[in-house]
């Protein structure tokens, strides 16, 4: 989140009210921003040294201070934007602990009874993010959000019914 | 009764069953996706209901009509009329331009060449490869030909498109624009599809999901050896992460 708010803030200044609209249209399947989140972000910013207020303006509202982002930030985002994410460090996801954790406290049932369930529920929000993709009205922002995450539920959708095939070996494994 | 049924479908080739007893109802308007593994007899199914296959036995209803039986002239004129099917690979006419493949259908059905042309132009346009028109299938990427095979199904205005892995020979991203160039002219147009695909991905495009295993329809849709024990509905909150 401080790295998205130096990257809106380094098409200019803005008021804290304007990062959270900004953020919202350009990451429109994110979690909406809460006023709050986005304030305490910037003062964290601020004390670190990556961006500056540049006044207040006192129009017909309340006042509203403008941030800008300093030489510090510029080079905080440039290093952000410029670092590889480690592909996938650990493998650690609740889907998985779930079932390595059913396996040892349940019985094969419950493991499998999950991983079905699982699978609906993944199938079925696939089949809701895809329909977004077909809408008339859908801009370029939204598909690319909905690709994103319509490429990792499907490859959760192929981990489960792997799972499914393995889970009889797998718990036998376990409890021999 | 309106949509398209299977009554019980049986189909063999040869010694092979493909269909084991097959029911399936789609309404009118719907988009249903056919999934399952290789071999599991859907692209047999899809066949069977777009009337290019027989079935050895049960039957084949579209719009009330029991079409199964009909001679191989009056399956063939469904297909021209009614119905529109689109393959894994175009089958464009090497020989034909795209305009001219695109027409075909309506010059077979009698329409003038002037008017059919015509209305090739604005197929091809209205799916973006109006500038492809002269040019043949052997000079264009697949993506660009199974746009003009889309556009060469449903110049008749088909009721119904039968479409078989129709991404299969396709990149990720010219799949997903023909598809989605497919279910957004269908669902302005109240057009019913039936998908075969082997991809959830391109299975979510449906509306709904029925999946063949070893020739019937698997009930647990998830391909499962052992019956299902019954799940607990998801709770509140329950969804994907």
């Amino acid at each position: 989140m401080p790295h998205v708010l130096l990257g809106l803030l380094a098409a200019g200044n803005r008021h804290g009210y304007e990062l959270k609209r900004a953020h919202d249209s350009r990451l429109p399947r994110a979690k909406p921003l809460a006023f709050g989140q986005v304030y305490a972000t910037l003062g964290r910013l601020q004390r670190d040294g990556l961006v500056v207020t540049t006044g207040q303006e006192r129009e017909a509202g309340p006042d509203r201070t403008a941030y800008a982002l300093t030489d510090q930030g510029r080079a905080a985002l440039a290093g952000w934007l410029a670092a590889v994410e480690p592909p996938m460090p650990y493998v650690t996801s609740t889907l998985f602990t779930k079932v390595a954790v059913a396996l040892l406290v349940a019985d094969l049932n419950a493991a499998r009874s999950y991983l079905i369930a699982q699978a609906r529920a993944h199938t079925d929000r696939l089949r809701e993010l895809t329909a977004v993709k077909t809408a008339p009205s859908t801009t370029l922002d939204d598909v690319v959000a909905v690709d994103y995450a319509v490429a990792h539920l499907d490859a959760d959708l192929r981990w489960l019914r792997t799972t499914l095939a393995r889970v009889a070996d797998w718990h036998r494994e376990v409890h021999s | 009764m309106s949509g398209l049924q299977a009554r019980g479908v049986i189909r063999s080739y040869g010694p092979t069953p493909a269909l084991r007893d097959v029911s399936l109802d789609v309404a009118e308007g719907e988009i249903v996706a056919v999934t399952g593994p290789s071999g599991c007899g859907k692209s047999t199914l899809l066949h069977c209901l777009a009337g290019i296959l027989r079935p050895d036995k049960g039957e084949v209803h579209w719009r009330g009509e029991r079409i199964d039986t009909w001679p191989e002239a009056a399956r063939s004129r469904l297909r021209r009329t009614e119905f529109g099917v689109l393959f894994q690979f175009g089958q464009l006419v090497a020989e034909l331009t795209a305009v001219e493949n695109v027409a075909l259908p309506l010059l077979l059905a009698g329409t003038g060449r002037r008017e059919a042309g015509q209305a090739a132009c604005e197929w091809l346009d209205r799916f973006g490869v109006a500038d492809l028109a002269d040019v043949r299938p052997g000079a264009m990427s697949g993506g660009q030909q199974q746009r003009c095979a889309m556009a060469r199904a449903l110049i008749t205005g088909p009721r119904v498109i039968f479409a078989d892995e129709p991404t299969g020979a396709l990149d990720t991203l010219s799949g997903e624009e023909v598809l989605t160039q497919l279910v957004r002219f269908a669902r302005e147009q109240g057009t019913t599809i039936v998908l075969v695909t082997h991809e959830p991905r391109i299975a979510a495009y449906a509306d709904r999901e029925v999946m063949l295993r070893d020739g019937v329809v698997d009930p647990t849709g998830l391909g499962l050896d052992e019956p299902l024990v019954p799940v607990p509905a998801a709770g509140p909150g329950a969804g994907p992460r």
